[in-house]
């Protein structure tokens, strides 16, 4: 039973933490998690929370999964699964609506609804089952981080042209609008997420040949 | 893989469905106090808006108490129902019940020597409920402010009755016309209100069913209070 001893931030630890930040992000290269993506990143803020909610629930998650994953009885793991991320959820709902209720209002259903964030179940089935808790829990933080880049970088550009404002403060200045500069009331709707998340799939493939598929 | 009795799958998922009920119960029951006074500043601050005061979440309960002068329930028939906290009244139970039954929660401030009569409001939106307050100046009729928020409308459209823009057009609108007579604040469609009209407001383009909710919503709540507003002007 004796186990070689891997260094904590060996370089296939690191791996796990950075690959999802660019080559295998979950939203830009996977595609996964779009919903939520559209739903709350019409400002920095909420946006920003989420990301923290998520790397929460995703990091307790896997690592939970990854120290009961020689006991769970795979007949039953989906559930499981569920039951860990649903109780993370509802834990990260119940703090929010107790410290911060102004963002809890404005994240509404959303938090909730991490528990659909395919992202979470799909890294506990994928990585969380078959790996020791420490890898686990790096996988979990550098998913949930590469979805957070992303929610944050669309709700950027949501809140800067959609209402001229960044985290809430107005950096467009007041003279630009009395000559004739409108916010743009299109990027507030949900389709723009989804045509930003395209520039910015875009943007990454231009830059990163690995991710061009050959054919 | 290794397989598992049946008898293991069951006692497995017992516990674990024990414990993480335990773990959820005790985190719910710790942060349910700081939970129920966030909810009850909300509702202050709320309340605050509809008189055009600006607050924050830490001086709503400093500037609640300085404004707001008394609160108390009145029936359907306009007389003052002893023994009800107004406060602690849920409009969505209220409107549950037959309309003589209901408690209907007054609300009132004092701003400029004069004062103003907070009425809770309450209704259904798109996608869920719409409420908030709405303040009347002393000859009950002429709208003071208005304050709306809402559980889930769409961004951008239902849920714009959440701005300023939005709620600055009832301030001055009158909820009875020349003769007396109840014609509430109607909500038409974006941009076709007429300006100088005492009765209308424009509603939010690309929102129509929620504008209409908050039609609604006044139409019904207000209306309920006429009796006791005939009552108050013949004290007057």
């Amino acid at each position: 039973m004796s186990e070689e001893k891997e260094p904590l931030f060996s370089g296939k630890n690191i791996k796990l933490l950075t690959e999802p930040l660019n080559d295998s992000n979950p939203i830009t290269v996977q595609v996964l998690g779009i919903c939520s993506a559209l739903a709350i990143t019409v400002k920095v803020k909420p946006a920003f929370v989420m990301a923290v909610s998520v790397v929460f629930v995703m990091a307790v998650s896997n690592v939970v999964i990854s120290l009961l994953r020689k006991t769970v009885p795979p007949r039953i793991r989906i559930i499981v699964q569920l039951v860990v991320i649903a109780a993370m959820v509802i834990l990260v709902d119940q703090f929010l609506k107790a410290f911060l209720f102004d963002i809890s209002k404005q994240l509404s259903v959303f938090v909730g609804l991490i528990i659909t964030n395919c992202i979470i179940m799909g890294r506990l089935e994928a990585f969380a089952l078959s790996n020791k808790p420490w890898p686990a829990f790096l996988d979990g933080l550098g998913n949930a981080a590469g979805y957070g880049v992303i929610l944050i970088i669309v709700a950027f550009f949501r809140e800067f042209l959609g209402s001229g404002t960044i985290w809430g403060y107005q950096v467009i200045p007041e003279g630009f609008y009395n000559f004739g500069y409108e916010n743009n009331g299109f990027m507030i709707l949900p389709p723009m997420a989804l045509i930003v998340v395209g520039i910015i799939i875009w943007v990454q493939r231009a830059k990163n040949k690995k991710l061009v598929e050959s054919n | 893989m290794r397989s598992y009795s049946n008898t293991y799958i069951f006692l497995f998922s017992v516990i674990m469905v024990v414990v993480v009920a335990a773990i959820l119960s005790v985190a719910a029951m710790t942060l349910q106090p700081m939970q129920k006074k966030n909810i009850e500043i909300n509702k202050k601050q709320n309340i605050l808006t509809s008189i055009n005061i600006e607050s924050t979440a830490d001086n709503a309960e400093d500037l609640y108490s300085k404004y707001i002068l008394e609160n108390y329930a009145v029936n359907s028939k306009g007389e003052i129902k002893e023994g009800v906290d107004a406060f602690k009244i849920d409009m969505k139970k209220e409107l549950a019940k037959p309309l003589e039954e209901r408690s209907l929660p007054v609300f009132v401030s004092s701003l400029e020597d004069t004062k103003q009569y907070i009425i809770p409001v309450y209704g259904k939106g798109l996608w869920g409920p719409i409420w908030g307050y709405v303040s009347l100046e002393d000859d009950l009729s002429t709208i003071f402010g208005a304050n709306f928020a809402h559980k889930g409308e769409t961004p951008g459209l239902g849920a714009e009755i959440e701005t300023s823009e939005f709620q600055k057009q009832f301030f001055g609108k009158q909820i009875f016309d020349d003769l007396g007579k109840f014609v509430s604040i109607r909500i038409l469609k974006g941009g076709t209100a007429n300006p100088n009209s005492k009765y209308e407001v424009d509603g939010v383009s690309g929102g129509t069913i929620t504008s209409n909710g908050v039609d609604d919503m006044l139409k019904d709540c207000l209306s309920s209070y006429e009796p006791y507003f005939k009552t108050l002007k013949n004290n007057i």
